[in-house]
């Protein structure tokens, strides 16, 4: 099975970091000019609303919609470009920014323009060293080129656009905590509403989009919203980078269709699980999204398929788990991630992700009772949507689903591991035992 | 009592169990008034780390924006971010010490103790302990640890959003992988000799491919439309 490559079309072509080879593949030059001077914002705001573009991050929100959300005024507006990607197992940005930086810059000078902001951060993860240098040597070649800066290609519209490194938190991937990142604060979420788009970065009106949903907006501007609707399907249009990661023999990135069966990306693109094992489970949308089953691999991957099978499509990784894989040690590497990125700030999550570790290193070394299984699953209905943003849930979601369709597992492992120890004892008491007759008999 | 400054700042809250956190246990020192903001007069800085700092504060419409910019140019500087360093954040910026002390205690790649000036990441999130990266984890750590390498600090890490090249590292900022076990004792070495770790494996290397990117190069298998496309195929949707 094929690739429809539109994001990454040229993403091979050598030196594409560099804006003279970006503007010799059409990028920038007339298609921003037309962008900036002969739509008025509301136009480009209807297209992107027409193209049913949805967001890359993990919400899928229509894009459209979020950028007409953003009030009209002369206040100080916002965009920030959320490249904060945390998601375990979640990698296509970095390609993007690593190889095709302007693409995202024209992105996000087109959507500013679109919904009315003059000043324009990218927030990239501390991680990604190499990523951000890239990033802001193609700024600088934009601000020379007067593709950012003031009065633009003599549009009169005006950009600054500042890339801000993090530090290390996944939790601000959380457009909230990404704000408060971005204000100089610990990362912490805070409580909607006023959703940003209100009442975001310094008090002002502030689009947030992901690296993936803006670099798709020049491409949806240049040739339109039907053009772009040609990929896809009704509801969940265009295409994705799919990021395909885990026990399959070709992990990497691989931009399809929309609504192409999941069994055509792990096994036709990514080259299936290793020689003579089986799919056991899979996360269809990073490690937050519940995970799937063998009989799920015949679902089209849209967002609606995804959510219909009891998951979701989130950012769009896909975390392939092969037989081979021991379901309670999984759950447990899981669980010890979000512990450690809770952020603290709201007890559902800060409370509810530290007992979960727990009760997994129990049943893992053996020290739990099946009642611990309730324990655990009640521990997780108790976190689902009683905190202040996504992050408990998106351990409670997965964890609840490995209990769910893999509980006998949990059960053996406690009763293997139980039996060890009981085995362990009685060897301990015979030892004794021996020891103390032959006490006796020499005596 | 023993005065427990609120600029040394601690370890993560978020890592490890609390019980080995230093300092968790020891009393504020309630008598004494709470660090204020610095006077620039009493605080010396070095005249580099000042300039990146009040460049960072220019970007912004709000200085605040700079403090994680700032401390990471501290850290830098410093090796870590150490009291001193806090303080001269503190003096630059014209905020309290707590203040900082409270972002740099918050992120991960904020080292608020002396562990190393470079550092190695292991990822061993989902992804990459699905391909066995705990045991490179530990085969690092012990490879450095035979050779006695020094001023490195080699931990876990979260997902790096490399997963493609799972297992991996990040070595001060360059990714290489995937790496095996073997791999270990060419890392430890090249960190103590300072030299670049696994040169021609690191994802910003000119010719990286990763290994079944060469086995089987995807445009073969992919068809005559889908490598680069010069009108997508209306067929594919």
């Amino acid at each position: 099975m094929s690739e429809t490559r539109v994001l990454l079309e040229h993403i091979d072509v050598p030196d594409l970091h560099e804006i003279e080879v970006y503007e010799r593949l059409g990028g920038y030059g007339a298609r921003l000019k037309r962008a900036l001077t002969e739509l008025e914002p509301e136009q480009l705001v209807a297209e992107l609303e027409a193209s049913g573009l949805r967001g890359r991050g993990g919400a899928g929100f229509s894009m459209g919609k979020k950028a007409s959300f953003i009030p009209k005024g002369s206040m100080d507006k916002y965009l920030c470009c959320n490249a904060d990607e945390s998601e375990p197992g979640t990698f296509k940005d970095r390609l993007i920014m690593q190889r095709n930086p302007h693409l995202l810059i024209e992105g996000i000078i087109t959507a500013a323009y679109a919904a009315g902001a003059n000043k324009a951060f990218i927030f990239i993860r501390g991680e990604y060293v190499h990523q951000a240098n890239v990033l802001e040597r193609a700024v600088a070649q934009a601000y020379e080129r007067g593709y950012l800066g003031e009065d633009i290609l003599g549009s009169g519209f005006s950009l600054s656009l500042v890339v801000h490194r993090g530090q290390g938190a996944y939790i601000c991937g959380e457009e909230t905590g990404l704000l408060d990142a971005l204000e100089g604060k610990r990362g912490h979420p805070r409580l909607k509403p006023p959703f940003p788009a209100n009442q975001g970065l310094y008090q002002g009106p502030t689009l947030i989009n992901n690296v993936e949903t803006l670099s798709n907006v020049p491409i949806i501007i240049e040739r339109g919203a039907d053009w772009y609707r040609q990929f896809g399907t009704e509801t969940s249009p265009g295409t994705k980078i799919v990021s395909v990661s885990g026990n399959v023999q070709r992990p990497g990135n691989y931009e399809i269709s929309l609504g192409i069966p999941v069994r055509e990306i792990i096994y036709g693109l990514a080259g299936g699980p290793p020689e003579g094992r089986r799919v056991k489970c899979f996360f269809p949308g990073g490690s937050s999204s519940p995970v799937l089953l063998e009989e799920h691999l015949d679902l089209p991957y849209t967002f609606e398929a995804m959510a219909e099978a009891g998951s979701m499509l989130g950012s769009g990784a896909i975390i392939v788990v092969d037989d081979s894989q021991p379901i309670v040690p999984l759950a447990l590497r899981l669980a010890q991630f979000y512990r450690h990125e809770s952020c603290g700030k709201c007890s559902p999550c800060r409370e509810g992700t530290g007992w979960t570790v727990k009760l997994l290193s129990r049943i893992d070394s053996g020290e739990a009772t099946p009642m611990d299984i309730e324990l655990l699953a009640s521990i997780q209905e108790n976190i689902k949507g009683n905190c202040l943003c996504v992050l408990g849930d998106s351990m409670a979601m997965p964890v609840s689903s490995m209990i769910r369709h893999f509980r006998h597992e949990f059960e053996e492992h406690i009763e293997r591991a139980r039996e060890r120890s009981e085995l362990a004892l009685a060897t301990a008491v015979g030892a004794e035992e021996l020891a103390a007759s032959d006490w006796s008999g020499s005596a | 009592m023993s005065p427990t400054p609120l600029d040394q700042g601690h370890p993560g809250p978020m890592s490890g169990r609390p019980s080995r956190l230093r300092g968790w246990d020891e009393p504020a020192d309630l008598s004494k008034d709470p660090a204020v903001i610095p006077d620039p007069a009493e605080i010396d800085v070095p005249e580099e780390l000042r300039r990146e700092i009040e460049e960072y504060m220019a970007r912004y419409p709000d200085h605040h924006s700079a403090a994680l910019p700032a401390l990471g140019a501290a850290q830098r500087y410093h090796g870590w971010c150490s009291p001193l360093a806090i303080q001269q954040v503190a003096a630059v910026m014209r905020v309290t010490p707590a203040y900082l002390s409270s972002v740099a205690t918050f992120y991960d790649m904020l080292r608020t103790e002396p562990t190393g000036r470079r550092y190695v990441y292991v990822c061993t999130s989902v992804s990459c302990c699905l391909r066995k990266a705990k045991d490179v984890y530990d085969a690092i750590v012990e490879a450095a640890r035979a050779l006695g390498v020094e001023d490195v600090d080699i931990r876990e890490f979260e997902c790096l959003g490399a997963c493609d090249m799972a297992p991996m590292a990040s070595v001060d900022g360059r990714y290489v992988g995937p790496l095996t076990k073997s791999d270990a004792p060419e890392i430890a070495l090249a960190l103590k000799e300072g030299r670049t770790v696994l040169p021609g494996r690191g994802l910003e290397d000119p010719d990286f491919r990763l290994p079944w990117q060469d086995a089987e190069p995807r445009r073969a298998d992919d068809g005559p439309g889908a490598a680069s496309p010069t009108s997508p195929d209306p067929d594919a949707a």
